[in-house]
């Protein structure tokens, strides 16, 4: 049932990104390529125990990164004419170059798959991550946050300089 | 194991999809015109029967389906065909972590009432919650339509903003229950608590021994009732209805997003909105108002008060009953809650939605967790 599953997310995961980078017609569908793979991703991570991530990937990737592309795409209104036939060419290369390399690594794990080492108990839950993120990683958490908080102040300057 | 999940979705689909939104369309217009005078929906009859006008449902689906579906010139045909459906797909999907009732041994089976008993429940509800706004945004950029856009762009807008105080506004009963899966926050809210004990905990009175009789359920609201009030708002406008319909103003941007939208894609949409207000009213009830338990009447009561006549197969089976009409009569009362206020509150504005997420809901909701998380240290010692 999981192998079944877990090649049906990998297939769709598969599919979504190929519609992404392939589709230069129409970028609003290209960008819900890109949330298929997100869900197809979100739903290998339960796979693997992982659900906040999971759940995080739908969240964040799937329901806000996602639709704030889609807000970009939509607003711009970039047409076929506007992507030049050099440009084209070049992501076309991009692709190609990067399924070449993919190809190289999925002959690599053919030839033999390294054995991984069992995961510890809850790993992956939401209270195991918690405490990890709060005792031993809480100086990167608070890092983060400054970082955060110093793009929330640059997007507000650069926002109200507009309205003023 | 495969049979039982499909068992519990077919029962929780027909329950609340096939069997409350109906209803609602009907409620809809029927405490609309309560509230505002007039007789309301009666004309629709079967050979001259009206029964208050609940033929009306019936009417409307043969109107929408027999409805011409128009997609306009211009507009994106893949992508307008799709939306509808990226509407109520999330919507119908957030029923599986729904506890509707709880957990029973029947000898060495168990059965639990939840398709899907996960550790992750809410923030399953929280994820699913976010791919809603797929069907509005999409719904208004493929319709080629300028005010369907700017309606899609306030949805999504607005969506994005309450998903933020949607989430913290919960923290605070996770601080409380100390999980995240709906059917332990149940089975916990199964229970009572002395409603004088916080002023010993916090103030140091001593609470007469007489006053210890008075006991509340351990429901969410008595722990946690700013985190109610904020999450059922937050809710409400990810919902988008009135009071905080901005996507949709006929003197702004006529009907927002679904502009464009005819016949059943229309109608997906709609149903969307109310196959959303029984899931909300199915997550409130069960994180706030105790889910499927009985106030007072825990289950082990229940089982064993029953059992000792009648044999605990028997009781186990009637807690099961019991438990399923409790849950029922809670998301019973939250969408009535939800009807009450959508026809009792004027609109809100777009920039008074706004600031009421982030100005006030929002740093309410990081006080709340601060406040929670203080009182549970004070508890613990």
């Amino acid at each position: 049932m999981a192998t079944i599953l877990f090649y049906a997310f990998a297939f769709l995961a598969v599919v979504g990104a190929l519609g992404m980078v392939l589709n230069f017609r129409n970028t609003v569908a290209s960008a819900m390529s890109l949330v298929v793979t997100m869900v197809a991703l979100a739903g290998i991570y339960v796979l693997m125990g992982a659900h906040l991530i999971a759940a995080f990937q739908i969240m964040v990737y799937g329901g806000a990164i996602v639709v704030l592309f889609l807000f970009v795409v939509m607003l711009l209104n970039i047409g076929t004419d506007e992507l030049s036939p050099g440009r084209q060419r070049l992501v076309k290369l991009g692709s190609a170059l990067i399924v070449l390399f993919l190809l190289v690594r999925f002959l690599r794990v053919l030839s033999g798959f390294p054995e991984a080492p069992p995961a510890p108990e809850g790993f992956g839950g939401y209270r195991e991550v918690g405490i990890a993120l709060y005792t031993d990683y809480v100086l990167l958490v608070e890092m983060a946050s400054l970082v955060l908080l110093a793009a929330i102040v640059g997007a507000l300057i650069l926002a109200k300089r507009k309205v003023d | 194991m495969i049979t039982a999940v499909v068992i519990k979705t077919v029962f929780i689909l027909l329950v609340a999809v096939a069997g409350l939104v109906p209803v609602i369309t009907w409620i809809e217009r029927k405490q609309s015109a309560v509230m505002q005078d007039r007789i309301g929906a009666n004309r629709a009859d079967v050979a001259g029967i009206t029964i208050l006008g609940l033929f009306h449902p019936i009417a409307d689906v043969v109107k929408l389906f027999t409805k011409e579906d128009v997609v306009p010139h211009g507009a994106n045909r893949a992508l307008h065909l799709l939306a509808p459906m990226l509407a109520v797909v999330p919507a119908i999907i957030a029923f599986a972590v729904i506890p509707f009732g709880g957990v029973y041994q029947f000898g060495e089976t168990t059965v639990d009432l939840v398709v899907a008993n996960v550790d992750w429940g809410l923030l399953y509800i929280f994820a699913i919650g976010s791919l809603a706004t797929y069907g509005a945004v999409l719904g208004g950029w493929s319709s080629f339509n300028n005010w369907a856009m700017l309606g899609s762009l306030r949805a999504s807008a607005q969506m994005i903003s309450y998903e933020v105080t949607m989430g913290l506004s919960v923290v605070g009963v996770f601080m409380v229950f100390q999980t995240l899966r709906l059917t332990d926050m149940a089975i916990a809210q199964d229970a009572t608590f002395r409603a004088f004990g916080f002023l010993e905990v916090l103030f140091g009175i001593s609470v007469p021994a007489w006053l210890d009789w008075v006991r509340l359920p351990n429901w969410g609201i008595f722990l946690q009732p700013l985190g109610f009030v904020m999450f059922l708002s937050a809710v409400m406008a990810e919902n988008k209805r009135p009071p905080f319909d901005i996507p949709e103003g006929e003197s702004e941007v006529v009907a927002g997003y679904h502009l464009e939208y005819s016949g059943m894609r229309f109608g997906l949409f709609y149903m969307s909105e109310f196959i959303e207000i029984v899931v909300i009213a199915g997550v409130v009830a069960t994180i706030f108002l105790g889910g499927w338990s009985v106030p007072y009447l825990p289950q082990e009561a229940i089982i064993g008060g029953v059992g000792s006549v009648f044999g605990t197969g028997f009781a186990t089976g009637l807690c099961m009953l019991i438990h399923f009409l409790s849950f029922m009569v809670k998301v019973v009362a939250m969408i009535w809650l939800q009807m009450a206020l959508r026809w009792t509150l004027p609109r809100f504005r777009y920039d008074q939605v706004m600031d009421l997420c982030w100005k006030i809901l929002l740093p309410l909701s990081i006080a709340n967790v601060f406040v929670t998380g203080l009182v549970i240290m004070l508890i613990e010692g």
